[in-house]
């Protein structure tokens, strides 16, 4: 933990009164920002600012065989890395479990919601099919890039376009791009994280909190629906807690989807 | 509470919904270790070994607060139905973390600063609920090599089938997909409730999730009752 005792102490002193460091009530987020189109070699990409927390998602796509087990379904790859540019935590080399984690969690994120149309990208089934790739770099780590990432690669998907493809040369023309969507379902899915110190939930932790958080839970969630969870990190919930914020993430989706919803209209 | 059944429903080997498969445990499995076991459900077979608490090497690696639970989900090559490649994955370096955070907070590892205690965990055949069997024996072996515990783990996966719940999800129901299809809730819980590790893929609202925590306490209470009969086997047997 690299956030001093003496600062994790006054963190919970200010939860204990429900107050944050930086006047937030404990289920409010920092301000979001998204920008969407920030690399225009990408499908789809987007950077989004989570107060001090920046990420840059991106989205490829290209042509390969499919799954054993989904013949006729696109591919959806996730992968993340924790870019030493973006924190003095992180170290170049091989991914960490952190970075793994974090990929798989945004991975059930969209696929379990079945958020991407996979069956949609399947081009000549057991043979050909779409892969599409989400790239999650983190820029700036100042805590909650769990929430950032999905809002992230949820935005980049909501702007990618299909790359053309040549069906008599069987080949993906790179670099242009026609009118089709990458196909999505209406419903906006986001990862939502809950920390928990000294028996308060919070979310949306700044880097300071997020070191002095002893568990987390991510939900995966949109209209009601639950899709995916993890629950990390070494204490335990009971089970009344456990209600407590699953009630809680209802109402942080709508605020935060339409939010997300918002600025991407614009 | 007992799961309600709706009718017409039935799990593809026949089982109550809120009935496990056979379960079995052992401890002592691997004499080298300085604590083991094998915890089973049905064709889902796990066997766990702990080593340490041993002086954590390399140096740089000791916290000298407390001491490290390292743990490693292996599956073998030849436990699934096609081969998976042997060594780690992302899959499986995740589930090792998971596991680790599911037994930490009934593990004592404030009486050893500076030592890791290692627990290695072999799937040895693969029905669905792997890292649940995993944990179970992972708990069964830390309290075997008496590394000192404040509670038990025990873990169970919740299934929701189409809109049924059931307990202990195995292969054919992993994949099912009438309906709405499977969601899998694995669940690891103390055995006074409290839970040290949920994930949950599928489709599933709060007010059905709640009712799978229940489910889950109930379950992992049977567990926890055949980890003690486990242990007390083992110091009334030879073995162990």
């Amino acid at each position: 933990m690299e956030t001093p005792e003496i600062t994790a102490e006054r963190i919970r002193k200010y939860l204990s009164e429900g107050k944050r460091f930086d006047g937030r009530k404990p289920h409010e987020y920092r301000e979001l920002k998204i920008e969407t189109g920030v690399s225009n070699k990408a499908e789809g990409s987007a950077r989004v600012k989570l107060g001090g927390t920046e990420v840059i998602v991106g989205v490829k796509m290209d042509v390969g065989t499919p799954y054993p087990d989904s013949q006729d379904k696109g591919n959806l790859i996730v992968s993340t890395e924790l870019l030493p540019l973006s924190s003095s935590r992180f170290e170049a080399g091989p991914p960490s479990i952190e970075s793994i984690e974090l990929a798989r969690i945004i991975d059930r994120m969209i696929r379990e919601s079945k958020y991407i149309e996979l069956e949609k990208l399947c081009i000549k089934k057991g043979e050909k099919v779409w892969n599409i790739y989400i790239d999650i770099y983190a820029m700036n780590a100042d805590g909650n890039l769990l929430d950032a990432a999905g809002i992230g690669a949820v935005a980049a998907l909501k702007t990618a376009k299909l790359p053309k493809y040549d069906e008599k040369e069987e080949k993906v023309l790179f670099g242009e791009w026609g009118d089709e969507n990458v196909p999505l379902k209406k419903f906006t899915p986001l990862s939502i994280t809950f920390h928990k110190i000294d028996g308060q939930f919070i979310v949306d932790p700044t880097q300071e909190e997020e070191d002095v958080s002893e568990t987390r839970v991510t939900i995966g969630c949109y209209d009601g629906v639950i899709s995916s969870m993890q629950k990390g990190d070494h204490t335990t919930l009971s089970i009344e807690e456990f209600e407590k914020i699953l009630d809680l993430s209802e109402k942080i989706w709508e605020d935060l989807s339409s939010k997300v919803n918002k600025i991407l209209k614009n | 509470m007992t799961a309600k059944k709706s009718e017409n429903f039935q799990r593809p080997d026949g089982r109550k919904v809120d009935e496990m498969r056979p379960i079995k445990a052992k401890v002592g499995v691997i004499p080298n270790a300085d604590g083991s076991a094998m915890f089973s459900f049905g064709d889902t077979v796990a066997i766990a070994a702990v080593y340490g608490p041993k002086k954590m090497h390399p140096q740089h690696l000791q916290d000298v607060e407390k001491g490290t639970l390292r743990y490693t989900y292996n599956m073998m090559s030849f436990s699934v139905t096609e081969r998976i490649r042997p060594g780690p994955s992302r899959r499986s370096q995740e589930i090792s973390k998971i596991s680790q955070w599911a037994l930490e907070p009934v593990v004592m590892i404030h009486k050893f600063p500076g030592t890791v205690i290692d627990v290695h965990v072999s799937i040895l055949q693969a029905n669905a609920s792997t890292r649940c069997a995993g944990i179970n024996a992972a708990a069964l072996a830390l309290a075997h090599a008496g590394v000192p515990m404040k509670d038990m783990v025990s873990s169970v996966s919740i299934g929701k089938l189409d809109k049924q719940l059931v307990v202990d999800v195995s292969k054919d129901e992993e994949d099912w997909e009438d309906g709405e299809g499977a969601t899998d809730i694995p669940f690891s819980m103390t055995s006074d409730g409290k839970i040290t590790h949920v994930q949950l893929d599928g489709k599933i609202d709060a007010k059905q999730l709640k009712e799978a925590a229940k489910l889950a306490r109930e379950a992992t209470k049977k567990i926890y009752e055949i980890q003690k009969k486990a242990l007390k086997e083992s110091l009334e047997g030879k073995d162990g």
